[in-house]
């Protein structure tokens, strides 16, 4: 058993999302960043450039013409054997949507920072999480932070989820746009000769640069093997989710900061649970608390890695529970119910269990959602005992 | 117990009402305590109005929501009243502090705001004499600073010195911080 003293002590700074994360990527000193350094273009990639121009990493930045460009440039520089980052958001990332598959579909363990944006019309640049859902079935890992400390440390991990060899997946890791990126919080930074000691060296077993060994990367590939590579594929994003939690326990074992592929809360002896991604889990702990003051058995399950979804996981931490709210932060027009509720919902009646649910959509286009309207849910839970609740409901929205 | 502050800042888009929610959130770091800052954004142009928020704790902070009742509410421009609700959700016994050449009473009968404790500092005149510049935002935190015990004062001269220190001469990071103080100073009170 580690004890706490043994942990690597980080140093306490004050630092927005964006911040963190250019910290993070400085700290790894990837081999190339490709980036789009133009609207809706975050911070990050600004605060890194600077990192550049002022040798402290020893990357190569390429300011490309768009951002279908920067994950084209990352495609190469990934299999010419280079640790490649990005980072985008909002428009950003679904103007690079057909590429994104070529980097999965090529095994290149690409990492990128999405900095989740709603999409327009109308236009809004504000926090939802249309923008990573619209890329989830693009064949990226991809996961979602409460807090800038956990953006920080998921921007570090990620690094050696992609390149595991059992994976050898692109990564994204995300945070809610402006509620993270661009808020201020105390966050403690990890000395730079850790975190290059817990990523390591990237040894890439095929590179287009090792003339020696010649191989050819995205070739045509029609009806004779395109789906049997379809099928390693999806192995490769099943075997993640052995993957991240076991780097999520080096990486606490090392700084005490234990991260899993889902985080229950108060959850055990809870009647009714609350499931979501990002940001608002911090709030809803806080209802939590407050409500067990008033011992009411109520908790929260949220979902750090939304692909590979953890089914077995999440089953096994809402199965029992007597009614479930699933909060959506993107939307799915025309479909029964939204992204995350969807898979909860499949995850629960292949375990065996029926309990009642609802799906709230909450918070699109940068709505705030406070502690009341949490409660609210809560709420509503006690009377959705054995019934699973269709339409769809709208936190927060004016009817 | 833990003790959580809550601020909400309201003022003119150029006035540095971001960047004080900043300050002093950074400022709560010195005596090793948890924040959070950050603002309401909208569409920010020169003159519109804008709101920011600062929590402070001395344990961590989960909520990521805006602030809807604050301990205080610090106002950079006198002319934003009638035009913005700022007392909305002003804690009992929470504090508001203006930048006003008027009198604490005179702002609390024009508002109407029948509890909490009124600050009032002609921060703009102050801002204008010491740093020759309309950028009424160190001396808005010597104010709050007056109307709640948030951070000490040398912590906020320290973090405002290596802040500002990055971009700014030495005569007007001096200057920023005599305005804090004079501020400080200056404040006026009104209770009931």
């Amino acid at each position: 058993m580690t004890t706490r003293t043994e942990y690597v002590k980080g140093t306490p700074v004050a630092l927005d999302g964006d911040r963190a994360v250019a910290e993070a990527m400085r700290q790894v000193n990837p081999d190339v960043v490709a980036a789009y350094p133009i609207t809706p273009q975050t911070e990050i990639v600004q605060r890194f450039s600077e990192f550049v121009a002022n040798g402290e990493v020893d990357t190569e930045f390429i300011a490309v013409e768009s951002e279908h460009a920067a994950m084209s440039a990352c495609i190469g520089a990934s299999a010419a054997g280079g640790r490649a980052q990005t980072a985008t958001a909002g428009a950003g990332l679904a103007l690079m949507w057909e590429v994104t598959w070529v980097a999965a579909g090529t095994r290149l363990p690409i990492v990128m920072h999405v900095v989740n944006r709603s999409l327009s019309a109308p236009l809004n640049i504000l926090c939802d999480h249309s923008d990573s859902m619209g890329v989830r079935d693009a064949g990226w890992i991809q996961l979602y932070a409460e807090t800038i400390q956990e953006a920080y440390d998921d921007a570090i991990q990620a690094v050696r989820i992609a390149e595991h060899p059992d994976v050898m997946l692109p990564t994204m890791h995300t945070l809610d746009g402006f509620v993270l990126g661009h808020s201020l919080e105390r966050i403690e930074v990890l000395p730079d000769e850790v975190v290059r000691g817990f990523i390591g060296t990237y040894n890439p077993r095929y590179s287009l640069l090792d003339v020696d060994h010649p191989v050819t990367f995205g070739p045509n590939d029609y009806h004779d093997y395109f789906f049997e590579h379809r099928r390693q594929q999806i192995e490769g994003m099943e075997r993640a989710l052995d993957v991240i939690p076991q780097i999520g326990e080096e990486f606490g074992a090392l700084t005490g900061r234990r991260y899993g592929l889902v985080e229950g809360y108060q959850l055990d002896d809870a009647d009714f649970a609350i499931v979501a991604l990002g940001s608002i889990n911090g709030t809803v702990k806080v209802v939590v608390d407050e409500l067990r003051r008033q011992d009411r058995k109520v908790g929260l399950l949220k979902v750090r890695s939304f692909r590979p979804f953890p089914a077995d996981k999440v089953a096994q931490a809402l199965g029992g529970k007597r009614a479930i709210a699933v909060l959506d932060r993107s939307f799915s027009f025309g479909a029964q119910a939204h992204p995350l509720f969807l898979e909860v919902l499949t995850a629960l009646y292949t375990h065996g269990f029926t309990p009642g649910m609802a799906n709230y959509v909450f918070g699109l286009g940068g709505r705030d959602t406070l502690p009341w309207q949490i409660r609210q849910v809560y709420d509503d839970l006690a009377e959705l005992e054995g019934v699973v609740s269709a339409p769809v409901r709208y936190l927060t929205v004016r009817e | 117990m833990e003790k959580l502050l809550e601020i909400r800042w309201h003022g003119r888009g150029g006035q540095g009402v971001v960047t004080a929610s900043e300050l002093l959130a950074e400022t709560a770091l010195e005596d090793g305590g948890y924040f959070q800052a950050f603002p309401d954004y909208g569409s920010e142009r020169m003159g519109a109005p804008i709101r920011a928020y600062t929590r402070i704790s001395s344990s961590p902070i989960r909520q990521h929501c805006q602030i809807s009742e604050p301990d205080a509410v610090v106002v950079f421009d006198s002319t934003l009243i009638g035009v913005v609700d700022f007392t909305e959700g002003l804690k009992d016994g929470g504090a508001l502090v203006i930048n006003t050449t008027l009198p604490p009473d005179e702002v609390r009968r024009r508002l109407g705001l029948g509890h909490g404790r009124v600050y009032t500092v002609d921060a703009t005149s102050i801002a204008l004499s010491t740093m020759k510049r309309n950028i009424p935002n160190t001396p808005m935190l010597g104010a709050l600073l007056r109307a709640i015990d948030v951070v000490k004062k040398d912590d906020l001269i320290k973090v405002i010195t290596e802040r500002m220190g990055g971009r700014m001469s030495k005569e007007m990071v001096k200057a920023n911080i005599e305005a804090m103080e004079q501020a400080f100073n200056e404040t006026r009170e009104d209770r009931i």
